[in-house]
């Protein structure tokens, strides 16, 4: 990027990626967290990570003010006001990605000591692999303002959704299996939605990175493989 | 004696720059002043003669002080340049920061780490982890050294140990005005001790899980061994011929447990030698030929001669072993086993494809998990431990390769092992 005559602005767009940055490894420390205390079945580690969640919001707001502020002490144009832009959009999906993890959080609370076996939380935990590493990859993106790699995180979002939509099947037969699984699974069922939400904050991402580095657009229809919504129920034989 | 040499031939050049600075501010001065002048400003008098005070005082400063003040830049720069040599001499990641938490410094196993160092850039732009950030604001709030710890989980889990001391790189003599304050980040890779302590908890979950199936189906034998059958030598000879299959399926298991613990415990070290696929592939078919007749299968081995990739050749003809042994087995209707490797401008890949049932698109995400198992009572049935293929993916993350799988109900189920080729001009973080 090239220097401006008004040096102050430039430590103002670095201020301002660099706290983007450090938000984004906030949500995915908070994420790697919350799964960590699924997996685990650990109340404690599930308490730390709800936590955090007012440091993120906090963080997220100060980094809101200071974007209004840079656009209106420095009226930014170009590819400068998209840095701004886009620092605005991104947070917002950070923030949310945060507010999934402390939900995951609160689920771990209520349903530690009554999942019974290791099997029901393996999937979900494959599934957040998944998102932890579009989550790495767009932040990378983000710092490098790389688009390619924006592009490929755009791109990989259809393998979170077909993992997802094996998931819920499999949480439903584990559910038709034994009913005592039926509230558990219920939870996990959720989890696993947050996670794929927490996926698809992660392209949004990955939209604002390729709107930063090239001003276009990421329009075309993402291909759609979770099919869940359209599925019929099971029927129990 | 380069310091000495760099300090004579620095100075007069400061010297010089020195008088023309007093040349430039004499003849701005009295430029202004003439314009002035040409006004009419009724101040001619006391202007020229302040433009000539002003150009003599520049040109009139101690010449001690000017070389004193070389002298530090000088030694300042040699401080910096030795410590550049130190960091790069570390065998551990090393960071340098400046007070503004930017790097100023770094060697290349800190590179290696954190890719997306830059000089000039902010360390958060490489370590997002929030433990690092608070550890760099509270040394540069407190002044003292911060310790912390950071754990990485994808693409393959890492842990750091983080020690962040600040210094004053100070080269000015006693008494004048301090540098600014500094850190120096030591980056300590723990992620084999982390994963010793958990592998212990991991292995005995999974193994007591896995294997409490074969062990009950052993304890009933020997009860009705000891009592039922007490006098039938043919139903025990029959009992004895299932006990021997169940307790050759629970040292499988336990193999494969631990060599997925092995591959584990040295996932996030990449391997250095050059192995050829070729090779490793006809001698994996040559292996697997007597289960192929077994299985009245035929394995096709055909593409490029001598391919080269960096790898592990044990770990990657275990990862072909597996592939194609699922191939033979899980695919055996189909009566034949396509293996083809192609050596491309960007990667190196090999496809391993049957001609089986193929399997449902629900299970492809899933297939890497351990314990995933399609179909439980098949796979038990031929001898699987549903561990194989968690096993190829550890590998194959070690190689910084990909499994791609492909496959319909049906029509057959292909496996394709992609290598990527390091490309020349390629460079992260620039």
């Amino acid at each position: 990027m090239a220097d401006h005559i008004v040096r102050a602005f430039d430590v103002d767009l670095e201020a301002l990626s660099r706290g983007v940055a450090e938000l984004g490894g906030l949500a995915e420390s908070m994420t790697a967290r919350a799964i960590e205390a699924l997996v685990r079945q650990s109340p404690a580690m599930a308490n730390e990570v709800i936590a955090l969640d007012t440091k993120l919001d906090a963080l997220q707001q100060e980094l809101e003010e200071k974007a209004v502020l840079t656009i209106a002490r420095r009226q930014p144009m170009a590819v400068d006001l998209r840095a701004v832009i886009a620092a605005i959009r991104v947070t917002h999906d950070l923030e949310r990605i945060g507010d999934l993890a402390k939900n995951i959080c609160k689920r771990v609370l209520a349903i530690t000591g009554l999942v019974q076996a290791p099997k029901l939380v393996k999937g979900v935990e494959h599934l957040s692999q998944l998102v932890l590493t579009q989550l790495k990859d767009v932040l990378d993106a983000y710092v490098e303002r790389n688009s390619e790699k924006a592009l490929a995180v755009w791109e990989h979002d259809e393998n979170i959704d077909a993992l997802y939509t094996s998931l819920f099947r499999e949480l439903l037969t584990y559910m038709m299996e034994d009913p005592r699984n039926i509230g558990v699974c219920a939870h996990l069922l959720f989890c696993a939605k947050n996670i794929e939400r927490m996926g698809y904050h992660a392209t949004n991402v990955a939209e604002n990175v390729y709107y930063l580095v090239t001003g276009g657009k990421l329009l075309a229809e993402r291909v759609k493989a979770d099919m869940t919504s359209l599925e019929k129920p099971m029927s129990a034989k | 004696m380069v310091a000495a040499t760099q300090q004579e031939t620095q100075v007069p050049t400061a010297r010089r720059w020195r008088g023309n600075a007093a040349v430039g501010a004499l003849a701005a001065t009295l430029l202004i002043t003439g314009v002035l002048a040409l006004s009419g400003a009724p101040f001619l008098l006391p202007a020229l003669v302040g433009a000539i005070v002003i150009a003599v005082a520049a040109l009139a400063r101690p010449r001690a002080q000017r070389q004193m003040a070389a002298e530090m830049t000088l030694s300042q720069e040699n401080v910096r340049a030795g410590i550049q040599a130190i960091v790069s001499g570390f065998a551990d990641p090393v960071v340098v920061l400046d007070a503004q938490g930017n790097v100023t410094m770094f060697n290349a196993q800190a590179k290696a780490a954190l890719p997306q160092l830059g000089i000039g850039r902010p360390l958060s732009f490489a370590v997002r982890s929030p433990e690092v950030v608070s550890a760099v604001e509270r040394v540069l709030r407190e002044g003292a050294v911060a310790e912390t710890e950071f754990h990485e989980k994808v693409p393959v889990e890492r842990s750091f140990e983080v020690r962040a001391t600040p210094v004053r790189f100070d080269a000015a003599p006693a008494g004048a005005t301090s540098s600014a304050i500094e850190i120096v980040m030591l980056f300590r890779d723990v992620t084999a001790a982390r994963r010793l302590e958990r592998m212990r908890v991991d292995f005995v979950a999974n193994a007591s899980h896995e294997l409490r199936t074969p062990l009950a189906s052993l304890y009933g034998f020997i009860e009705t061994i000891e009592g039922p059958a007490k006098n039938d030598p043919a139903a025990q000879a029959r009992f004895l011929a299932i006990m021997r299959e169940q307790a050759r399926r629970m040292s499988r298991l336990i193999d494969d447990l631990l060599s997925l613990s092995r591959i584990e415990l040295k996932e996030h070290v990449h391997p250095t030698e050059d192995v050829r696929l070729d090779s490793v592939l006809s001698e994996v078919v040559d292996t697997l030929t007597p289960l192929a007749l077994e299985c009245r299968t035929k394995i096709v081995l055909e593409g490029a001669n001598r391919v080269l990739v960096t790898g592990d050749r044990d770990e990657l003809i275990r990862v072909f072993e597996n592939l194609i042994e699922n191939a033979v087995k899980y695919g055996q209707s189909g009566g034949r086993v396509d293996v083809a490797l192609v050596d491309g401008e960007r990667a190196a890949s090999v496809t391993v494809r049957d001609y089986g049932p193929g399997i449902a698109p629900e299970h492809l995400p899933r297939l890497t998990e351990r314990f995933y198992r399609v179909d439980v009572a098949e796979s038990r049935q031929k001898g699987g431990t549903g561990l194989g293929l968690a096993l190829v993916k550890h590998i194959l993350n070690r190689h910084k390769a990909r499994l791609l799988v492909r496959s319909e109900l049906g029509a057959g189920a292909s496996f394709e092992v992609v290598f990527p080729k390091p490309q020349g001009g390629e460079s992260p973080g620039a």
